[in-house]
């Protein structure tokens, strides 16, 4: 076998049936490998980053690995901002990026990068591929390490002349790791601990992240079962969003920045906190000092750096989020002694009176549609069926997207939140749908985002997919915009978007259906249409332009200093603190 | 309501078996580096040719909380095998070694060969105008003697860096 077919065939033993990728001189023997077969299919995209973030949508959608083959120098450099993007928010991905040969490597020769160093700090770990002795082991490595313990992407660079020269081939089996055991077990003793707190917990609450969508759909059934075990409320981060049923009475929906008031409230003053597979970020905690003052801490994550890393906790529990919740659940079946039920009602009352004050509220018009408008009735047109496939660009968007949709399963929902990529929606989706091809997969977008990886919908028409692309176009890098009239004084220095195209004829020019309302009125007929398109749609819907985002935890407040803005009132602008000035 | 942090600065030091493959030592400065740690003193040499390992010494302080950080973001490399830190596991021995080039004549000569054989350096060269001291021990032990050493005219130095093992029967 030639280094080129060994790579193939440990994708094929992997169980990979897709790749995302862009060829170049560097990668020319693995795409004559790939022409040659018919066992893995190859989508081509139209931009590097574009194929990393594919294989996140991919990814996050299925629980598999995503896999991306790009080529050396501007390809492999292309592909950093994706890989950034999967570590940051924890998706498994495969990247293979051609590299020169390995005599002409530090000479500066042609399309060369030095691609293990400029990726070192951002993938979970990387190879260079010097032997084709190593090669087999090194691709089987490269899944194990991207799909066990905290996920993360994983590189490896291929010399061009192992890729032509022939080696040896073992399978997956046949390779053994030394060091890297990451612990999935939780122990025990420390589990017993966390449930008597939580038995004696009178304003009890979860707060629980990507970790349960990492962990596979049994962790969020688990999670359901506890919860509707201990009656406890539940809150969930922007990515863990799906992790519990959005639409269930212990839901209190997201937390943060942009969460709602009752999980904000309900997370300052809980008692006991039970985080699993959430990572304290500071777009959930605020201000560190004023971050749950009261309670006690029960962190469970597979990933021991993540404990204790800024909020310290009293209950660390490292394992994985399914293995965890099972003993959980199991210890707390065990006894009868249930928890303070007259404390636990009180508690519910209480959130009940948080949840009266509405904070998702907005003023409705008839002349112009609100983004918030749009994102509801887009919602109620797709949320009896249970094959919807939501991606988001990033910006205020996102957070509507977020508030107005309810998951009720998880990995239905793609958005990037750690390193917050403009221009991730529209290739997550794409891989999306060439996961689930029969799918309602839509990217909510806004005008800005789209523009960054706009090319994608030439990859989108080429291969037949039904993508629907949702733009709140307001004319406005709108959370930009938010920021400078909170914190500068309205001054919007270069965040108003000039010289927009026309979206409608872009979706023509690209071989897309292109659909635009402007009022109110046009909104519910235009999703409609959209809908029942059978292939790709873009919809620019134009909406106030003024519109912020709320709740919203300024920089540097804490929870219960959130601003509820858009109930009618105007809400004067509260001062950012000096130490807020400084924080994104 | 562990929520008090405790801000003391604590020197610890930490060693970390690796892989012994290209790249590893990057992986570990480019986390201290991009997570802004502090590294006082780092060595690293292969220990066990047959299995290939390579043994790091990290000195490094931090509050309490960062030095947890510090040694679990350390486990998460995947080359690393095992992360042990002597500060807090018993009593550990810790050792440096230094080669110091002093030059002059005269009084001052006499005087840093009267010195070096106080803090039992070893001269290992010496021409008519020069020596070079080659001297072990506790970091604080060498920093004395560099310091007198300084006076009396050092010109150049050279330092390894602490090494350090656990005491009594116990190992990695
Ligand atoms: C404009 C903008 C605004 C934002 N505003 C908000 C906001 O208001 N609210 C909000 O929530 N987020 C917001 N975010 C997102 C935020 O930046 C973070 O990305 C997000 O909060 C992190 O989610 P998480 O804590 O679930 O962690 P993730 O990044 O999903 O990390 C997952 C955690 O689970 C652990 N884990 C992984 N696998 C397992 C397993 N098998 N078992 C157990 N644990 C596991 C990991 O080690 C990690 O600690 C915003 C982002 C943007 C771009
Ligand atoms: C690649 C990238 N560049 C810059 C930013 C900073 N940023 C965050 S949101 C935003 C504006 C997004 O505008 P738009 O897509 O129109 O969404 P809106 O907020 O208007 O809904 C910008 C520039 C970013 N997140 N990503
Ligand atoms: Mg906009």
């Amino acid at each position: 076998m030639t280094g080129a077919e060994i790579i193939l065939q440990a994708l094929v033993d992997q169980g990979v049936e897709v790749i995302f990728g862009y060829p170049g001189g560097a990668v020319l023997p693995i795409y004559d490998a790939i022409f040659k077969q018919n066992r893995l299919r190859h989508i081509l995209v139209r931009h590097e980053q574009g194929a990393v973030h594919a294989a996140e949508g991919y990814a996050r959608s299925t629980g598999k690995p995503g896999v991306v083959l790009v080529t050396s120098g501007p390809g492999a450099t292309n592909a950093v901002t994706g890989l950034t993007d999967a570590l940051m928010d924890s998706i498994p991905v495969v990247c293979l990026t051609g590299q020169v040969a390995t005599h002409m490597i530090g000479n500066d020769a042609f399309q060369e990068a030095d691609t293990v160093g400029i990726t070192r700090p951002c993938t979970k770990h990387n190879y260079l591929v010097k032997d084709v002795n190593d090669l087999a082991r090194v691709m089987h490595e490269a899944f194990y390490v991207a799909t066990t313990g905290r996920p993360g992407p994983v590189l490896v660079d291929l010399p061009k002349d192992i890729t032509l020269m022939p080696g040896p081939y073992v399978p997956p089996e046949a390779v053994q790791r030394r060091s890297y055991r990451p612990q999935v077990e939780g122990d025990k003793e420390r589990i017993r601990a966390a449930v008597e707190l939580m038995r004696g917990a009178k304003k009890p609450v979860f707060y629980t992240g990507g970790g349960i969508i990492n962990s596979g759909p049994k962790a969020a059934k688990l999670l359901h079962q506890l919860v509707h075990a201990t009656d406890f409320p539940i809150t969930t981060t922007l990515l863990g969003l799906g992790g519990f049923p959005g639409t269930d009475r212990h839901a209190l929906g997201m937390l943060g920045m942009h969460g709602t008031y009752e999980a904000n409230m309900a997370m300052h003053d809980c008692d006991v906190m039970i985080a699993i597979g959430a990572r304290f970020d500071d777009r959930i905690t605020g201000r560190l000092n004023a971050f749950s003052p009261g309670s006690k801490k029960i962190h469970i994550d597979i990933d021991p750096s993540s404990i204790n890393k800024s909020v310290p906790v009293d209950v660390p529990i490292v394992g994985d989020a399914s293995r965890v919740l099972e003993e959980m659940l199991a210890q707390w079946k065990k006894e009868k002694s249930a928890s303070d039920r007259d404390a636990l009602d009180k508690w519910w009352a209480q959130i009940d009176r948080w949840r009266a004050r509405d904070c998702l509220k907005y003023r409705q018009d008839d002349k112009i549609i609100k983004p918030q408008y749009a994102l509801e009735r887009l919602y109620a047109a797709t949320r009896a069926r249970d094959d919807v496939y939501i991606t988001t660009e990033v910006g205020q968007h996102q957070m509507w997207a977020a508030q107005f949709f309810k998951f009720d399963r998880p990995n239905h929902w793609m958005t990037s939140g750690g390193l917050g990529t403009m221009g991730y929606g529209l290739p997550a989706a794409l891989g999306v749908q060439v996961a689930h091809p029969d799918a309602l997969v839509v990217d909510i977008a806004g005008e800005a985002s789209i523009l960054m990886n706009i090319q994608e919908l030439s990859t989108i028409t080429q291969y037949r997919l039904p993508v629907k692309v949702f733009i709140l176009n307001n004319r406005y890098m709108g959370m930009v915009r938010q920021w400078q009239e909170m914190l500068h004084g309205g001054r919007y220095a270069e965040s108003y978007m000039d010289s927009l195209p026309d979206f409608v004829k872009l979706a023509e020019a690209f071989g897309a259906m292109g659909l635009r309302a402007t009022k109110p009125s046009e909104l519910d007929k235009t999703i409609e249409k959209m809908l029942n398109h059978p292939g790709a749609v873009v919809c620019d819907i134009a909406v106030d332009p003024a519109e912020n985002c709320f709740p919203m935890v300024p920089s540097g407040a804490a929870h219960n200093e959130m601003i509820l803005g858009a109930d009618g009132e105007t809400m004067p602008l509260p001062k950012v603190s000096d130490e807020g000035l400084t924080l994104v | 309501m562990n929520n008090a942090r405790n801000e003391t600065i604590e020197q610890h030091t930490i060693a970390v078996l690796v892989d012994n493959e290209a790249g590893v030592l990057a992986r570990v400065i480019g986390l201290f580096s991009s997570r802004g740690y502090n590294i006082e003193s780092l060595t690293v040499a292969s220990v066990d040719p047959t299995n290939n390992l390579s043994r790091i010494t990290v000195v490094t302080s931090g509050t309490p909380m960062v030095i947890e950080q510090i040694k679990a973001q350390l486990y998460r490399l995947v080359p690393v095998h095992k992360v042990s830190d002597l500060t807090t596991e018993g009593p550990f021995i810790s050792r440096e070694l230094a080669l110091v080039k002093v030059v002059g004549a005269g009084e001052k000569r006499v005087e840093a060969l009267r010195i070096a054989d106080i803090f039992r350096a070893r001269a290992l060269d010496s021409t008519r105008d020069s020596f070079v001291f080659e001297i072990s021990g506790s970091t604080e032990k060498l920093d004395a003697f560099i310091g007198l050493m300084r006076d009396l005219g050092m010109v150049d130095l050279s330092r390894t860096g602490s090494v350090a093992i656990q005491r009594g029967a116990g190992s990695m």
